[in-house]
Parts: structure tokens; C-alpha cells; sequence
């Protein structure tokens, strides 16, 4: 570093004397810092051996990636259009309802698994572990599962939404109450008020807010798992998607992904706009 | 709920005072009852518009429910009719070959993760409003993370299937891409966040914007970065199991074959290895979450 003329240079060796602390850390430190590092590395080095990556099929996989992205334009739908929006319009309409569902679902649920709602422990552990084991699930192999019990279709994308956000929202909904404040369930008991006028008049009011927000906000991230769930039969924009991405049609692929990207905007606006509008923020 | 056999202590207004305020709280409560049962309305023709549109009607739902139960009484039956759990040996038969599925899987996770994380803590201070002054770059760098958070995981992942052939590193990728875009995001909020003191004061030393960002920034957003990063790796692990359907390694074409060939042992044998799997990671990263100071509580 290059210091004005008319400055003392700073002395380097008398600092580090007196400020040993800062001016270098002790050995214990850095040898602990670098020991963290390589164990954090190390799986990375355990993938690259383990499955067998070699800086060819990087090179080769990545050239070859870049040929498909020149051949994505211009984007075109082909003589598609109309199939693709309609194809859209059911992936909404999924995430729509799964995520309705679930929110109905939920609630109900959510209120036997807080603790300032319900009294018994072992009901509370038993619906909040089956909380997590839904969520531990990804909503694609629900909807696999679902295919198995109701067939190929929409109906079995709607049904795999809603079970595994009925795990997310259990979670969330409970985690609500439970943060909520005590004083309005207060108030009312003084007023001689029973469970269940607490439940509606104190404990209501809090949490409708926040709930509003995250079904809102699971809308928006539902619409994009929506559009994946057709990969596997579930009905929506997915199974056009991988139809042609495994025909190797990359324009419309292009086309595809852009009428995804401004459909998940459209409905990220609408739900920020009604999140502000219910919460004020 | 009054009790009408104790005395009454309160004072009422007399009637004349009390009958405007009355009408008023009666008005308002007409109004808000209108208004929730027009919410009401409104979700209910939505929702009956979208059974529409996914071909669900109630008969349907209510026929095909019932397949619910046997499905599930499937899955826990072994082929000879048993119980799965009084022979857990059977049931898990193939547990070496799971288990090395279930390590493939978490390590496509642990990597995606790492390096995704890694490339997002790099862009997300030219993303940030308060470090980076130039507003193109600014508006690239988020763009891209919008672009990459976006697009579902899984696209991501048939492309790369097709480039760079079946096996787990097109699902590396697939995750390595998304986690840029999520982590992007909440990374550069964290840093348009910050206490602006430390990075004036490097800047007063003539410090170049890699110093900056090093000694400026990164001290006071790495519980959050951490914290984040944790928290994805989580989900990351659970988008890693599906990663095998389209055929990006991982356990998920195992138990996408098991599903399409109703071997339904294997199908809730796999479940429960992915389930116990993901729930311990969940608690080992919440654990971790805590101890670090500021976590981000969602």
C-alpha cells in the first residue's frame, strides 16, 4: 500500500508487538480455520472420485450445452400455442388448489399440534412428527405416489401439492400460534370468556395476517413446483416441457420456459400486491 | 356470557348516548361481515374454476379416495402378505445398495450446496445496492439470480441430462444453479442490510472493493450467510432425491422404478430411508442454526 509522503510510515513490526491479536491471529486459530476448510472440501473431492467426473465430459458436456442455448433462438411455440397456455392455465389451477387445500386442511390441524391450544403432549408430538415426516417427502415423489392411487392426471398434481404443503403449512401454522400474543387470550378469559371464544376472538385475529401472507406466498412457489409435477404424469406445462427437451426441440423448449417465467411473475405481482392489501406492509 | 345471578358493577351509559354507538359498531361489523363473505364468494368461484380447468370433480374425488387407504395398507405389506416391520430383514433387502444410493444423494446435495453457496457469496455484493455504485451490473447480477431461482431445479436438470449425459453431476449442476439464484437473493438483502461504519472506514484507507467486501461486509452478514446456506443444504438434500427421475443420480431412479413397478415394499422402504434421512439434517442444521448468532428464523 503506497502512503503520502508526509505521513509517518506506519511501523509494521512495533504494531504487530503490541497488538498481536489483531495484527496476526495465533497459529491454534489459523491451523483450526484451515483444518475447517479441508474438511468442508473434502466431500467435494469424495464426489469428483466417487462418481467419476473428468474435466473431459465437463468440457464436452458444457460445449455442447452452449450449442443448445444458441439453438433456443429464436424462440418459437411452433403450431403449440394454444395446447402450451392451456397447459399453463392447469398448472395454476393445481397450484391453486393444492394449495387451498392444504391451507384448509391445515389449520385445523395446526391448532391441535400448538401448545397454547392444546393441552395433551402426546397428541401435540404425534401431529407435529407427522408434520415433518409429509415435508421430509418432495412433492414430486407425492405425486408419484398419488399417480399410483388415482391415476395419471391433474387430479394426482393437485393431490401431491396439497399433502406436502399440508406438512409446510402444519409447520408454519403451529409455529404462528404458538409465537402469538398471550394478552388477547388473556383478556378474554377475564371477561369470562371459554376456549372456545379465546380461540376465535384472541387468537384468531394474530394469526389470519401471517397465515394470508404465507398461503400467498406458497401460491407463488407452488406455481413453480407445478410446472415440474407433469414430468412424471401429473398433468400442467411439465410433461410438454420434458416431451420437448427429450426431442430435442430447444425453441420451443426457449418458448416453454419464457411463458413459465412470465406466469410465475404475473402471479409473484398478484400475490404481493393481495399480501400488502391484507397485512399493510 | 354474562352471569345474571351476580350483581352488576359496571355503569351503563343512558340510552340516548348509548344508541349511536350501537348503530356504529352494528354498521361496521355488517360491513366487514359483507366483505368477508364477498372474500368468501370470490374463493369459492376460483376454486371451482381451477377444478374445472384440472378436470376434478367431487364425484371423482370422492370414487377415487377410497384407493387412498388400500394403497397405503399396500405399501406396508410385504410380497408373502406380512407385515413390513416384523421383518425388517426383508424389508430392507437391498439396504447396501440403498444406503449407497442415499450417500450419492446427499453428496450431490452437500456439493451443489457448497458451491453454490460459494459462487452466490462472490456475486451477491456486486448485486447489492450499497457496494456495487454501477447499476447495469447491479441489474445483471439480479436478473440472473431471478433467472436461476426461477426456473425449477429439475429443468435445469433434464437439460443438463441431455449435455452431459445420464449421472449425478448434471444433478450437481441442476442443484449448483439453483442454489446461486436462492441464495443470491437472500445473500445480497443481507448485505444491502448492513451497518455502512466499517465499510466508510475502509474506504477512508483507500481500500479496493475486494478489501471492502472482505473486511467490511463479510464480518457482519457470514452468521446470515451461514445460517442461509444451512438452510438450503436441507432442501437441497430433499430436491437431490427426486433428482433420479429424470435421471441425475441419487436414489430417486431406484425409487422411481420401485413406483412404476408397484414393488411396494421397496417403495416404503426407500421412503422411510429418505425420510429418517432428511429429518436428521433437519435437525443437525436447525441445531446449528441456533448457535449462530442473528439466525434468520425462517
Amino acid at each position: 500500500m503506497n502512503f503520502p509522503k508526509i505521513w509517518p510510515q506506519p511501523d509494521i513490526a512495533a504494531m504487530s508487538k503490541s497488538y498481536p491479536a489483531i495484527m496476526g491471529p495465533s497459529i491454534v486459530r489459523r491451523s483450526a480455520t484451515i483444518a475447517l476448510c479441508v474438511l468442508a472440501l473434502s466431500p467435494l473431492v469424495l464426489a469428483w472420485q466417487m462418481f467419476g467426473i473428468s474435466w473431459a465430459q465437463l468440457v464436452h458436456g458444457t460445449v455442447q450445452l452452449g450449442q443448445f442455448v444458441v439453438l433456443m433462438f429464436p424462440p418459437t411455440p411452433s403450431r403449440f400455442f394454444w395446447l402450451f397456455l392451456y397447459a399453463l392455465g392447469e398448472t395454476v389451477a393445481i397450484a391453486f388448489l393444492g394449495t387451498v387445500g392444504a391451507a384448509v386442511l391445515a389449520v385445523p390441524f395446526s391448532l391441535l399440534a400448538a401448545r397454547n391450544v392444546m393441552p395433551f403432549t402426546l397428541v401435540r408430538v404425534v401431529v407435529k412428527r407427522s408434520f415433518d415426516t409429509i415435508r421430509s417427502v418432495d412433492t414430486l415423489i407425492w405425486a408419484l405416489i398419488w399417480i399410483g392411487v388415482v391415476g395419471l392426471g391433474p387430479f394426482a398434481g393437485v393431490l401431491a401439492i396439497m399433502t406436502s404443503d399440508f406438512g409446510a403449512f402444519g409447520k408454519l401454522f403451529t409455529e404462528t400460534l404458538e409465537t402469538a400474543d398471550t394478552k388477547p387470550v388473556e383478556g378474554i378469559a377475564s371477561t369470562g370468556g371459554g376456549a372456545l371464544a379465546s380461540l376465535r376472538f384472541a387468537l384468531l385475529p394474530q394469526i389470519m395476517p401471517v397465515i394470508v401472507g404465507q398461503i400467498l406466498y406458497f401460491f407463488e412457489s407452488n406455481t413453480r413446483s407445478a410446472t415440474i409435477i407433469g414430468v412424471v404424469g401429473a398433468g400442467g406445462i411439465g410433461l410438454h416441457l420434458y416431451e420437448e427437451i427429450r426431442t430435442l426441440e430447444w425453441q420451443i423448449v426457449c418458448f416453454i420456459v419464457i411463458m413459465i417465467l412470465i406466469t410465475v411473475a404475473i402471479i409473484d405481482q398478484i400475490s404481493t400486491r393481495l399480501r400488502r392489501a391484507f397485512i399493510g406492509i | 356470557m354474562t352471569d345474571s345471578s351476580k350483581p352488576r358493577t359496571s355503569q351503563l351509559l343512558p340510552d340516548g348516548q348509548l344508541a349511536p354507538l350501537l348503530a356504529s359498531y352494528a354498521r361496521s361489523l355488517r360491513k366487514s361481515r359483507l366483505r368477508f363473505l364477498g372474500f368468501l364468494a370470490t374463493m369459492i368461484a376460483l376454486t371451482l374454476l381451477a377444478a374445472w380447468v384440472a378436470e376434478i370433480s367431487p364425484v371423482l374425488f370422492f370414487t377415487k379416495l377410497g384407493g387412498f387407504t388400500s394403497y397405503f395398507g399396500r405399501l406396508a405389506h410385504l410380497d408373502n402378505g406380512t407385515l413390513v416391520w416384523t421383518d425388517p430383514v426383508a424389508w430392507f433387502w437391498g439396504w447396501k445398495r440403498w444406503l449407497r444410493l442415499l450417500g450419492e444423494t446427499i453428496l450431490i446435495g452437500y456439493t451443489g450446496t457448497f458451491i453454490g453457496a460459494l459462487l452466490a457469496v462472490v456475486m451477491s455484493f456486486s448485486g447489492a445496492t450499497n457496494l456495487n455504485k454501477n447499476s447495469v451490473t447491479r441489474f445483471i447480477v439480479k436478473r440472473f439470480f431471478e433467472f436461476c431461482r426461477t426456473v425449477p431445479d429439475l429443468v435445469f436438470a433434464l437439460v443438463f441430462v441431455v449435455a452431459y449425459g445420464v449421472g449425478p453431476l448434471p444433478g450437481i449442476l441442476a442443484i449448483i444453479i439453483h442454489t446461486i439464484g436462492a441464495l443470491g437473493k437472500q445473500f445480497t438483502e443481507l448485505v444491502e442490510n448492513i451497518d455502512m461504519g466499517p465499510v466508510e472506514g475502509l474506504e477512508a484507507t483507500g481500500a479496493g472493493r475486494v478489501a471492502i467486501a472482505r473486511f467490511g461486509a463479510l464480518p457482519q452478514v457470514l452468521p446470515g450467510y451461514l445460517s442461509y446456506t444451512l438452510l438450503r443444504f436441507e432442501i437441497n438434500v430433499r430436491s437431490a432425491t427426486i433428482m433420479g427421475f429424470v435421471g441425475a443420480g441419487g436414489i430417486g431412479d431406484e425409487l422411481m422404478l420401485s413406483i412404476r413397478r408397484f414393488y411396494y415394499a421397496d417403495i416404503s422402504a426407500i421412503l422411510v430411508i429418505i425420510i429418517v434421512t432428511v429429518y436428521f439434517i433437519d435437525i443437525l442444521t436447525s441445531r446449528l442454526r441456533y448457535r449462530l448468532q442473528g439466525a434468520p428464523s425462517s
